[in-house]
């Protein structure tokens, strides 16, 4: 059941505290509702997945007002107040959904005692060897026992002997020992990604976790099952055994991958980033994520990534190539290739140059088939920005071929181009040679090879800044790591440029002056947003003035083009 | 004193003669209710089991007519029947003697549900290991259908279902009605969550769904013809037809004995009817009501009141055999299977006996069951292997005080209430074990002679 289509409030009672709460919530949620860190402790349930309530960890004790049968009128206490109707056995939170009157306690004896009795049943075929399961520290089991927990164990008996690394796809390693099978990682396969490719074999305590015959956990989410394990069972082959997790610094960024915007969380100490995870958005990404996505990383460390500021193949300082760009850029006869993989703050100084230096600008489109959930056809993660910031007003062809008339044609004698490949989109070396190049990217390819000026950029990792995704939330993106040595922000650097082109002196810039420009001359943005102050989902911008662009994104998990015109449009009524 | 058995569901069982062609069923009256039944108004038949009072006969003992009252049928979905005959508790074998035996009083008792609950289709899960029974149902089905007693337009009354028998994979859990209609409907058995998945409300493809046993159904059969108060005069008020006692164990006359409800004693079914213990043997304890009912001990005084305030003073043998009777002295009558066990009886091994069969078929979904349950197998088995502990009874106790009320369906109880009983019961004897065991091994002797279980 969707929340947002709830309207109606009841008013339950969790220990001993009224609570409004939207009607038919069930009782974890609730409880999370009276804040204060209150939780009904559980495994199995999850918001985004369908209620199994095999754990039996959330156990409450429930009760409802009492009725008299034949009449129907409320029985009441000696002193005058309800009568309530305790059921006499605990009930799950997770199945028990709030209705009028009803009545929760969270730490009963009987609660606490079938916790823990849930608590010791879960470890006593459990291996117990946390000091080397990568869960640690972030293992609900482990954060349970501690708190339910007898602290010895009574079980003297041998235990249940399961495979230990079990392959279940190429992303995923199974461990069965640890597998307290909540059924998570099944039901996600099953209604999630739509590849029901999980379930259990044997049965009673042998049940084990296994993919069915002949096939694999190969989608592309399958590490979602990874997070949504509570426990080590289900692990990441690439993450496995590299770092304890208390050791790693956690940074929220957006993925690149394509125009969703899934939110981020990358895990990186001392300058290397170990893993991504996906961060809760329920309008964007709930708590998913692509595995492709997760990958994206590695490109930091690969070997042809451009460290360093040059022209002519010569390294130099920041200060000195961005004196030779603007001398380039000024002569005239410029010619700008953006990229949709820009932040909007590079994008709006790419605008800036664009204009103070007479350029035309184009922009190529990176499409790829979509998968219906959250990868969308456009590969790239800020098209809008580009829009918005009005680097564009179009949207971009598939490739430069009118780019390539024009320096054959002598109309182009300088391109700034910004992480693209032009050799690859319609201009072939021969023709580029014509042109004088600047090069700004994170990677090198043929293009930059032959680049008069280099500017090496950071990766998204790297830096701050934001993408406008495929529905117009601007969401912003942290450093998590150092970029190279000597590399600075994008933006920095094009400060330096754009203001010498208008004949004004640079200023030290920071991301959040960047914005206080961006919001005085960019109609979406209200005035008094800045980059620290967007919300962790993002901010839904005003998209009316691009509604008839024909965007490539189809129907996917969050964003259907159809219902988000109709809504739009019927906003623009109002 | 002799006792006569009301012989109604077994009537024909083990008859000379009586074969189970539908030819000999019908010769001796078959079908004659379901001509009945579909000319009466199904809302009628519905208040005629209400009035019966029968209750279910698979183990727990609820009023079939109220079941049939929680049917959700404003949903507008189509309404299912399953006929549960997935007859696996330990000590029961009445279902299998009515599929072999007398198919065709099941099909007709099924026949006339369908009607009164204007079923779209009607299934019998039938237990895997009932081969023989699956190729007799099927063939009385035929033939009922080539009678029009099942199928289009049900002896012209405009009615029209069918019977489809699904054979079970073979597991104990597939008896429990929703675990059931999981495995009907092809996954693995295992229960769901109530609520929501109540089977009146939402059962077999999440339709409103009636499962009944197979002795609850020949009841249908019985109630039309002599109508719920009719029925209802069988037995006493609350305990209403007849129960059929599946008694084994130690008895010289092991077998079924169909008795209207409290019209025998415990102890008349054991020393009369089952012609009592081996001689020389003593009585020490019954399990009335299926291996997972609570058992009661020989030399126990049973006093309390009654729900109608009648107060009672039993010994075991004083116990009348029905529903209410059972429950009041702390068990119940469950599925009929009265296991007897006279004074030869190891209750550690008896128990450890009970433990490996529900640790083996509990189906895993849940924590408690799934962990608990072999834990305790795993105790009682350590106990006969020789290293028995004093401790072990008080652990047993508390491991299945942390399993019943816990778990998704009543499995949980099912295999903690033998424990919990037995520990009740019989707890000096888990402490002796331990101390002879101590004792042998001080005098350098094995500890435990070899015991296979099951």
């Amino acid at each position: 059941m969707k929340i947002e289509s709830i309207v109606e409030n009841v008013t339950i009672n969790i220990d001993g505290q009224d609570v409004e709460v939207p009607k038919g919530i069930n009782i974890i949620e609730a409880v999370k509702m009276v804040g204060k860190g209150k939780e009904v402790p559980h495994y199995c349930y999850h918001p985004k997945l369908s209620i199994a309530g095999n754990c039996r960890m959330c156990m409450v004790e429930m009760g409802m007002p009492m009725r008299d049968r034949a009449t129907g009128e409320a029985v009441l206490e000696e002193d005058g107040t309800q009568k309530i109707a305790w059921m006499p056995k605990p009930t799950i939170g997770c199945a028990t959904n709030a209705s009028q009157g009803m009545h929760i306690i969270t730490g009963s004896e009987m609660v606490k005692e079938s916790r823990n009795g849930v608590t010791e049943f879960l470890l006593i075929n459990h291996p117990l060897d946390c000091p080397i399961c990568d869960q640690a520290g972030e293992c609900r089991l482990q954060e349970f026992s501690a708190e339910h927990g007898r602290g010895y164990s009574r079980f003297i008996e041998d235990k249940n002997v399961k495979p230990k690394r079990s392959r279940l796809g190429p992303n995923v390693t199974l461990d069965d020992e640890r597998c307290i099978l909540c059924s998570r990682c099944v039901r996600f396969s099953k209604e999630v990604a739509n590849d029901d490719v999980l379930g259990f074999v044997d049965r009673g305590t042998y049940s084990t976790l296994t993919c069915f015959p002949g096939k694999e956990l190969s989608h592309n989410y399958s590490l979602n099952t990874v997070d949504i394990c509570p426990v080590g069972a289900l692990t990441s082959t690439d993450f496995r055994f590299k770092m304890r997790v208390w050791f790693l610094k956690r940074t929220h960024s957006i993925c690149t991958e394509s125009s969703v915007g899934a939110n981020t969380e990358i895990w990186s100490r001392e300058g290397k980033i170990y893993r991504i995870t996906p961060r809760r958005n329920d309008e964007v990404n709930d708590t998913w994520m692509t595995d492709t996505g997760r990958a994206l990383y590695k490109e930091i460390e690969s070997e042809d990534r451009l460290m360093h500021y040059s022209i002519e193949g010569v390294h130099k300082a920041s200060d000195e190539v961005a004196v030779a760009a603007t001398e380039l850029l000024k002569s005239g006869k410029v010619a700008i290739v953006g990229s949709a993989h820009s932040s909007v703050e590079e994008q709006f100084f790419y605008k800036a140059i664009a204009e103070r230096s007479g350029a035309k600008v184009s922009l190529v489109s990176h499409h790829g088939d979509g998968d219906g959930l959250l990868q969308s056809e456009d590969r790239t993660p800020n098209l809008r920005g580009a829009l918005v910031t009005g680097l564009i007003s179009e949207l971009p062809s598939e490739n430069l071929e009118v780019l390539a008339r024009d320096i054959n044609s002598g109309a182009v004698k300088t391109i700034l181009a910004v992480n693209e490949d032009l050799t690859e989109l319609g201009i072939s070396k021969d023709v580029l040679a014509k042109a004088k190049v600047i090069y700004v990217g994170s990677h090198a390819n043929r293009t930059s090879e032959v680049a008069n000026i280099v500017l090496p950029s950071l990766m998204v990792f790297e830096k701050d800044g934001s993408f406008i995704n495929q529905s117009f939330r601007i969401q912003g993106f942290k450093a998590a790591i150092p970029g190279p040595r000597g590399v600075q922000s994008d933006f920095m650097v094009l400060e330096k440029i754009a203001a010498a082109l208008a004949g004004e002196k640079a200023t030290a810039i920071t991301i959040d002056s960047v914005w206080e420009r961006m919001t005085a001359t960019i109609d979406q943005l209200s005035d008094s947003l800045r980059w620290h102050s967007l919300p962790e989902e993002g901010v839904a911008l005003d998209a009316t003035a691009f509604l008839n662009l024909g965007f490539v994104e189809t129907k996917n998990l969050k964003y259907d083009p159809v219902a988000f015109k109709e809504a739009h449009a019927a906003l623009a009524e109002v | 004193m002799s006792h006569q058995e009301t012989r109604l569901i077994f009537k024909h069982i083990d008859e000379e003669g009586y074969t189970n062609d539908i030819d000999c069923y019908v010769k001796n009256g078959g079908y004659d209710q379901l001509k009945k039944a579909v000319t009466m108004k199904p809302e009628d038949i519905c208040a005629e089991v209400l009035t019966s009072g029968v209750r279910g006969r698979g183990g727990a003992g609820f009023p079939a007519g109220m079941k049939w009252k929680f049917l959700d049928r404003k949903s507008g979905k189509p309404i299912y029947l399953i006929c549960n005959a997935d007859e696996s508790e330990p000590g029961t074998f009445k279902d299998r003697q009515i599929i072999h035996q007398d198919p065709h009083q099941l099909i007709e008792g099924m026949m006339c549900t369908a009607f009164a609950i204007q079923a779209k289709l009607a299934f019998i899960y039938i237990r895997g290991e009932f081969f023989e029974g699956y190729k007799i149902l099927e063939s009385a089905i035929e033939e009922a259908r080539k009678k029009n007693f099942l199928g289009d337009n049900i002896l012209g009354s405009g009615y029209s279902c069918d019977i489809i028998v699904h054979r079970g994979a073979g597991a104990y859990i597939c008896g429990e009605e929703t675990g059931l209609i999981e495995s009907l409907e092809g996954f693995r058995a295992n229960p769901r969550i109530k609520p929501p998945y109540f089977p009146a409300a939402l059962g077999a493809y999440q339709c409103p769904t009636i499962v009944n046993n197979v002795e609850t159904l020949c009841d249908v059969k019985h109630i039309i013809e002599m109508g719920g108060e009719g029925f209802a005069k069988i037995g006493t008020p609350g305990n209403t037809g007849t129960r059929i006692w599946c008694v084994s164990g130690h008895v010289q006359k092991p077998g079924y004995y169909e008795f209207a409800c409290a019209d025998i004693t415990l102890g008349q079914l054991i020393n009369d009817i089952c012609g009592g213990l081996k001689p020389g043997r003593k009585l020490k304890a019954v399990i009335p009501g299926g291996s997972s009912s609570k058992i009661l001990r020989a030399d126990e005084r049973f006093t309390g009141k009654l729900k109608d305030g009648t107060e009672y003073d039993w010994g075991i043998e004083d116990i009348p055999m029905d529903f209410d009777s059972l429950m009041a002295v702390g068990s119940m009558s469950g599925s009929g299977g009265v296991i007897v066990m006279d004074d030869t009886t190891d209750m550690v091994e008896a128990l450890a006996n009970i433990n490996y069969f529900y640790a083996h078929e509990s189906c895993g979904q849940c924590t408690p069951c799934r962990e608990g349950v072999p834990w305790m197998r795993k105790v009682t088995q350590r106990m006969l292997d020789g290293e028995a502990r004093e401790e072990d009874a008080d652990l047993l106790k508390s491991i299945a005080d942390q399993i019943a009320g816990r778990t998704i369906c009543a499995f949980g109880e099912a295999a903690s209430w033998p424990v919990q009983s037995f520990i009740a019961k019989f707890k000096d004897e888990f402490v002796e074990k331990a101390q002879e065991q101590a004792a042998r091994r001080k005098e350098g002797k094995e500890t435990a002679e070899t015991t296979t279980l099951i």
